[in-house]
Order: C-alpha cells, then sequence, then structure tokens
C-alpha cells in the first residue's frame, strides 16, 4: 500500500520541475510544456485528495483541469505562432517591447 | 505490487519530466512528455480512477500533445538558440542560476512540507465508489452542470481566440 504523503510528495517533485523549465527555458514552446507538466502535478494532488477523502470530486476537477488546459494550449499556441511571424524567434527575452 | 508499480510510475514521470526540461530540441521535449502523462495515466489507474487515466491518455497525450507536435513541426525551429552576450552577461547565467534556486527551494519545501504529514492509507472499501463511472457522469451533470456548460463556452471562445490570432493578417 501507497500513503497519500507519497502521491503528494511526487506531485510536489513535478511541479517544482514544472517551475524549474519556466524559470530556465528560453524556448517558448517549452515553456509552455512546462506549464503543462505543473498542471498534470495539481492533477494528481487532486485525484490523490479524492481517492482519499472517498468522493469523485477530485476527478471531476481534474476533468475542468483538462478542458482548460486545453483551451490554453490552443491559446498559447496560437499566440507563439504570430510571435514568431513577428519576430522570427521563440526566445522570450526577444519579446521585451512592453517592458518599461 | 502496487507499491512497485507506484514507484516505477513514479520514477518514469519525474525522470521524463526532468528531461522535458533539459532537452534543448523540442521535439524530443514533447515526446518526452507524453511518457511523463502516460505514466500519470497509470498512477491514476493505481489510485482508483480509470475515468481520469482513458481521459489523460485521450486528452492529453492525444489532443494537446499533437497540437504541440504540429507547431513544433509548423514553426521548424530544431534548437533553442544560446542566449545572445548582452543578455547572457547582464541577466543570463544569473537569471538562470537564481531561477535553478528558486525551484530547487520549492521543490525542498514542498518535500519536507508534505513528509511532515501524517502517513494516510486509502481505505480500500471507498475503492468501487471512487471508480465507478456512473457515479462520475451524475455529480458532473447535476452538481457540476452550470461548470460543464460553461466549459463548452470556454472552448468555444478559445477556439475562435486561437482562429483569430494565428491567421496571417493581409
Amino acid at each position: 500500500m501507497v500513503p497519500l504523503t507519497h502521491y503528494l510528495v511526487l506531485s510536489g517533485i513535478l511541479f517544482a520541475i514544472g517551475t524549474a523549465g519556466v524559470f530556465l527555458r528560453r524556448n517558448m514552446i517549452t515553456v509552455l510544456l512546462s506549464i503543462e507538466i505543473m498542471l498534470n502535478a495539481v492533477n494528481l494532488t487532486f485525484v490523490a485528495a479524492g481517492r482519499q477523502l472517498g468522493s469523485v470530486d477530485g476527478q471531476i476537477i481534474t476533468f475542468f483541469v483538462m478542458t482548460v488546459a486545453a483551451a490554453e494550449a490552443a491559446v498559447g499556441l496560437a499566440l507563439v505562432i504570430a510571435l514568431f511571424r513577428h519576430r522570427e524567434t521563440l526566445s522570450p527575452d526577444a519579446f521585451t517591447s512592453l517592458k518599461w | 505490487m502496487e507499491t512497485a508499480a507506484f514507484y516505477i510510475f513514479a520514477a518514469i514521470a519525474v525522470i521524463a519530466s526532468l528531461f522535458v526540461v533539459g532537452q534543448r530540441n523540442p521535439m524530443y521535449s514533447v515526446m518526452l512528455l507524453i511518457t511523463s502523462f502516460g505514466a500519470l495515466a497509470g498512477l491514476y489507474v493505481l489510485l482508483d480512477a480509470p475515468f481520469t487515466a482513458v481521459t489523460q491518455i485521450i486528452i492529453y497525450a492525444g489532443a494537446i500533445m499533437v497540437l504541440f507536435l504540429f507547431v513544433v513541426m509548423l514553426l521548424n525551429v530544431p534548437r533553442e538558440e544560446p542566449a545572445p552576450s548582452v543578455a547572457a552577461g547582464l541577466l543570463g547565467p544569473t537569471g538562470l542560476k537564481i531561477g535553478a534556486v528558486l525551484s530547487g527551494l520549492l521543490a525542498i519545501e514542498m518535500v519536507w512540507a508534505l513528509s511532515r504529514l501524517p502517513s494516510r492509507y486509502f481505505n480500500p472499501d471507498q475503492a468501487g465508489q471512487v471508480s465507478d463511472v456512473r457515479n462520475i457522469g451524475q455529480v458532473l451533470f447535476t452538481q457540476h452542470a452550470f461548470a460543464f456548460e460553461a466549459t463548452s463556452v470556454l472552448i468555444l471562445v478559445a477556439m475562435v481566440g486561437a482562429v483569430v490570432v494565428a491567421r496571417k493578417e493581409h
């Protein structure tokens, strides 16, 4: 048997890896992929907590998170395509026009 | 058996995610992320959530990652370019180091805080109740019906928005 804590620790580690990706990478696509890792870490927490509480609410909120992730990926990738047309690069350092 | 499966899936998920972040080629990153999602689907099966496991494979591995693959192939940027010299001298390495330290700290903090929780085991009697797809459908379409309908509007808006944003301007 695996206790709830193990799932939560695994989820924390995955979330930290996703954060590291957002901080460290200089490629917009990899940054979006890191956000997906973070969303999945949160999903794992929801499902594990729902299992602990004996309710399906954890799985239902995971379902909604997946839907929002799909919408986010579609809009985010459309933005990446538009930005790439504009600057011919994917490095976030190239898009600093709004920086004060 | 269950414990061994948990550790195998957890190791696959963590190692694949690490390589997603460490990889310079976005194509390999996407492939490794699909591996990681597959391992997470295995963990959902261990958590008595077969519906979520299948949704994970169909929506994440089947739809979202294919979208990412399409964009990676469309843009044809195989490698991440190295940091430009000015930014590298001014911000690059230090900024990267700070980011690495911060996320390392986050990992340590989370593991420390979560491992201090009292160790609780799942109640085996609730397995059937949680894994019942009929039960999930009933709760989804009664208690959460409004959220479900709102989601459909969200997806429509995202679809139209994606088309408008990615459209070529004439």
